[in-house]
């Protein structure tokens, strides 16, 4: 196992006594003996982490990453094997007393009302009737229930009674709220209803804990609602490291960099060799890909750049072809990337010049510049050349676009991986490598193709 | 606080009082005076032999008094159920070490015959309460509640040890105090299972509050007032106007603790099922809607509101904190604690099995013990020829009422009043029956003990063929299931937990009845049958001691050595196997 820098730097800090984190677990181990054999199972291996005061922590993992379990230990509901948790600075021996929990099952006792469920925390420490009435009020008020006090559990929907679950936490004002899978026993919709409530609330200022320790193996709620993601990696669960998500509130999930992060998280967890702290370093990731990207330009565009730099050699400067092609710089550069990627131009101190290829394409018939962009496309496109390979290699010389999209996919986000894919099928047709049937979503040889090159 | 002062109608009209107030005072009042007269009535002197109770009258007006002091018996012993229930169902699940000592003693005190033991109790209890009838009556309270209690205690304990995780979790992590988390979590969750066997046992009981009140124990008849006494008194007179008049009195008071007790606390005990919808048929009761409907009982339990938030904090306060917590390991010094422990435990099983064994040894010697156990297999054989014979008249008629939901619900409570019954009532009867027919009572006991015992075949079949889901029904109709193969391939499969449930408790019961069911009289005619169900009662009736005891002892082993060896596995079958 790799020692990521934050553990060290954890158990460094844990020595410390006077440390600021509300919750630390330090070198926490937790294994079970198997029934039956004398073998013992590892659920958590050597965990170290801290939550500290105003932020939102995700604990982001597989199933069988012990995520639930290292809760509970942090909770003291269920003891380490070795190891210690700090609670405000002192050891913890008992169920944490700066904590509430909403439950994934929302544990609510059906007997009772949403009042009495609410009231129940505080009823246990010994709150004064008046007061503990006092305070539900207020929190189911926060939680929207409001004329909803006397009614049961059974008669409420699913969100709602996570309401009740979030009420009787806040209501407790906990240091720090745990949170073990609140929102994945309710539907899709409610969840994400519910989700954004609880974000607003922690925006607002008001909320009724310092800090919040999430559970959860959903990426983009974790995302959506942490300031620092720890993932844990499974068998046994041990923390692969942690990402700074520092999105600023309120988050929008269409952002690039929300996806972005999402989809670097997503490639960490599906691979579990995978470094974290690599993979996450910026993001927007460059990563080692045998598919270089391709710019967004169409073949039509190259091909027109180059006529206009053939025909109109005086003019190099960047800014000053855009203005004579009135284009904006932002659409002519994927066109001129694409053209340098492809050999035909090149760029030197902002100046563009056409290469031997280019001018050759520039002044060619039709025919003759398909062979040349053909030519420069096999040679140093490996997309279009893994694309064309492939059908090649294919006995009926074709294949369903998803196939492609798939393999762009492990080295692209996902909305990068389709445009890719359509720049790709946009160059090889112009190339004539390959054709594309889009009611059938099927790229093909044609005939004459396939003879060409052998 | 003004606006009381002058009441406008509306407020008046509101305040405090309706109909069903009315009712709700008028039958609280009842209640008490009745309980009241009949209970004073309990504390006359008794100074056998020479001062006796008045004899019971067979005058069907003294019936009510009779019928009444019997039910008062049963809601003393049901008192005293319910205590013994919390403590030692509490203890149990809460102790580990309790556990061990606690769970297989309810096992074999369930098992051990409730009657055999009466002439035990009796004399003890008439030795402490010197020169009243109140030996007597606590006598009879304690048989009637070591009949009931032994399985409600079983039911709280298993509530207890099955408490849904996140609850306990919930609790743990919001650290309610002890008496908090029983009376939220705890008692709550035990509800449903409790009132149903509180009900159940309830219904048992008729039958011991009648064998309890009337038995000749050290050649003395003692007479208790009460409807088994009088029923007693009838057979003895061959009266047959009174015993009718007993049957149909006894019938009422089922019917009226039914739907004034019961089914109230049923409807109301909905409230603590666990599952999160709604069901879709709750059962329901006029009283508890007619209870709900007055303002007085909310009145009254707002204003002592204070109170009892008083008492809850306080018993909070002094209860907690609960050290429910185990975040330490074991050491090596708890391990020895536990080790002392344990041998302390075998040791005095050990002692008291060799005193037991000594005792029989050297009073009766081994022949008898051998004699006891062939008596035994012959009861047995009883019991088994019962459940079978039980099994396969009842279950296709259980199955077929199941099937059908609108008949179902009409039988069903009917199959319970009969279980209920006490089968006592009807005994004189199938015993002129015999002495008419000449059939002997070796067979005809049989039927006694199946008087009582086969309601619970077929109630359960009913409820079992109830929870066999209709699509699977369709499934089997669709497919052309049909005859025996829809029986092999679904029926049975479906209600065979029920079945063994109730096979179970049919036999247990009939284990019991077997010591009143095989000595039967009718005026001077007294049948007795071979078994060792007779052995016991003829032992009782010469307060024979150690032949009592060897009885006892041998219709416990037997049953319990019955219930590990055949219906333990079968309900290990039904539980992995045989899950719908």
């Amino acid at each position: 196992m790799t020692t990521l820098p934050i553990n060290a730097a954890a158990a460094a800090r844990a020595r410390d006594a006077h440390d600021d984190a509300l919750i630390r677990a330090v070198k926490v181990c937790k294994h079970f003996e198997l029934p039956g054999s004398r073998s013992i199972f590892t659920v958590l291996e050597d965990i170290n982490l801290a939550v500290k005061s105003g932020e939102i922590v995700a604990l982001l993992g597989r199933s069988g990453s012990g995520k639930s379990t290292l809760l509970r230990i942090l909770a003291g509901l269920i003891p380490a094997s070795s190891g210690d948790i700090f609670s405000s600075g002192r050891r913890l021996t008992g169920p944490n007393p700066d904590v509430a929990m909403v439950f994934q099952s929302f544990a609510l006792l059906p007997w009772l009302t949403v009042q009495q469920n609410v009231e129940l925390g505080l009823e246990a420490v010994g709150v004064p009737m008046k007061e503990r009435r006092a305070r539900a009020l207020k929190a189911i008020d926060m939680v929207g229930l409001d004329g909803f006090e006397s009614a049961y559990p059974k008669e409420l929907s699913g969100g709602m009674r996570q309401r009740v679950g979030f009420a009787r936490a806040f209501v407790k004002q906990p240091k720090v709220l745990f949170m073990d899978e609140p929102f994945s026993a309710l539907d899709v919709l409610t969840a994400e209803n519910l989700r954004s409530e609880i974000s607003d609330l922690w925006e607002r200022g008001d909320f009724p804990a310092q800090s919040v320790l999430i559970v959860t193996h959903n990426i983009e709620e974790a995302v959506y609602l942490a300031d620092r993601v720890i993932v844990l990696g499974a068998n046994p669960g041990r923390v692969r490291g942690e990402v700074m998500i520092d999105l600023p509130r309120p988050r929008n999930r269409g952002a690039r960099r929300f996806k972005d992060l999402v989809d670097g998280i997503y490639i960490v967890m599906t691979n579990p060799d995978r470094d974290l702290t690599a993979a996450m370093t910026g993001i927007p990731p460059r990563r080692e890909t045998p598919y270089s990207p391709l710019p967004h330009a169409t073949a039509g565009g190259i091909s027109g750049l180059l006529e206009l730099l053939y025909e109109r050699p005086e003019l190099r400067d960047l800014p000053e072809v855009s203005s004579s092609l009135q284009l904006s710089t932002d659409d002519l550069l994927p066109i001129v990337d694409a053209a340098v990627m492809l050999g035909l131009a090149e760029v030197r101190q902002g100046d563009i010049t056409l290469t031997d290829a280019g001018r050759a394409f520039a002044i060619a018939d039709i025919q003759t510049s398909k062979d040349i962009f053909r030519a420069q496309v096999l040679e140093r496109v490996p997309t279009v050349k893994m694309i064309y390979t492939t059908l090649k290699g294919k006995p009926n010389r074709s294949m369903r676009a998803g196939f492609f999209l798939d393999i762009l996919d492990e080295h692209f986000p996902r909305e990068e991986a389709q445009h890719q894919f359509e720049t790709a099928v946009d160059w090889g047709r112009y190339a004539e490598l390959f054709e594309y049937d889009r009611s059938e979503d099927r790229l093909f040889l044609p005939v004459e193709a396939s003879e060409l090159t052998d | 606080m003004i606006r009381l002062t002058f009441p406008t109608r509306e407020t008046l009209r509101r305040l405090p009082f309706t109909s069903a107030d009315v009712a709700v005072v008028l039958g609280a009042l009842a209640l008490i005076v009745v309980t009241a007269y009949v209970g004073s009535t309990a504390l006359v002197p008794f100074q056998p032999p020479e001062v006796l109770p008045e004899p019971i009258s067979l005058d069907v007006v003294h019936l009510p008094y009779y019928l009444a002091r019997s039910t008062l018996r049963m809601f003393i012993a049901l008192f005293f159920s319910l205590l013994f229930t919390f403590t030692y169902g509490y203890v149990a699940a809460h102790s580990p070490r309790a556990e061990r000592v606690l769970i297989p003693l309810l096992d074999i005190l369930q098992s051990v015959p409730v009657l055999g033991f009466l002439s035990v109790t009796i004399t003890l209890f008439i030795a402490l309460f010197r020169g009243s009838l109140l030996g007597l009556e606590a006598a009879s309270i304690f048989a009637i509640f070591t009949s009931q209690v032994w399985n409600m205690t079983f039911s709280f304990y298993q509530s207890l040890r099955t408490i849904p995780r996140e609850q306990q979790e919930m609790a743990r992590m919001f650290r309610l105090p002890r008496w908090q988390y029983f009376t939220k979590v705890e008692v709550p969750n035990s509800m449903i299972g409790l009132t149903w066997n509180t009900m159940m046992s309830f219904g048992g009981g008729w039958f011991f509050v009648a064998a309890s009140e009337a038995i000749s124990v050290l050649n003395q008849d003692y007479r208790l007032p009460g409807i088994g006494a009088y029923v007693t008194e009838a057979a003895d007179q061959q009266d047959v106007g009174a015993l009718v008049a007993a049957i149909v009195a006894m019938g009422i008071m089922i019917v009226l603790v039914d739907q004034l007790v019961w089914r109230p606390i049923i409807a109301w005990a909905q409230k603590f099922r666990n599952e999160q919808s709604e069901a879709s048929e709750m059962p329901t009761s006029w009283v508890l809607n007619l209870w709900r409907a007055a303002r007085l009982p909310s009145l009254i339990s707002e204003a002592l509101r204070p109170a009892s938030e008083f008492i809850n904090r306080a018993l909070s306060g002094t209860l907690s904190p609960k050290p429910r917590q185990r975040l330490s390991g074991r050491g090596g010094a708890q391990r020895w604690v536990e080790w002392v422990y344990n041998s302390l435990i075998a040791a005095l099983v050990a002692g008291s099995a060799f005193v037991l064994i000594r005792f029989i040894l050297s009073e009766v010697g081994l022949i008898e013990v051998g004699n006891a156990f062939m008596l035994g297999l012959i009861t047995m054989a009883r019991v088994a020829v019962l459940t079978v014979v039980g099994t396969l008249i009842w279950v296709p008629i259980g199955v077929a009422i199941g099937f059908n939901p609108r008949l179902a619900r009409l039988i069903q409570p009917v199959a319970q009043f009969l279980s209920a019954f006490p089968a006592n009532f009807l005994f004189p009867f199938v015993t002129v029956a015999l002495i008419a027919t000449g059939i002997s009572l070796d067979v005809g006991s049989i039927l006694l003990m199946s008087l009582g015992a086969q309601w619970y075949i077929l109630f359960n079949a009913i409820a079992g063929a109830q929870t066999i889901p209709s699509d699977l029904r369709e499934m089997a109709a669709n497919m052309g299931l049909r005859g025996w193969k829809l029986w092999r391939r679904l029926i049975i499969p479906g209600i065979f937990s029920a079945w063994v449930t109730g096979g179970v408790t049919a036999a247990g019961g009939a284990w019991n009845a077997s010591i009143v069911a095989e000595v039967v009289s009718w005026g001077d005619t007294h049948l007795v049958a071979t078994g060792l169900g007779a052995y016991i009662a003829r032992a009782t009736e010469v307060g024979d001691w150690p032949r009592i005891a060897l009885g006892v002892a041998v219709m416990s082993l037997f049953v319990v050595a019955i219930n590990r060896l055949f219906w333990r596995r079968l309900y290990v079958l039904a539980e992995s196997k045989y899950v719908l």
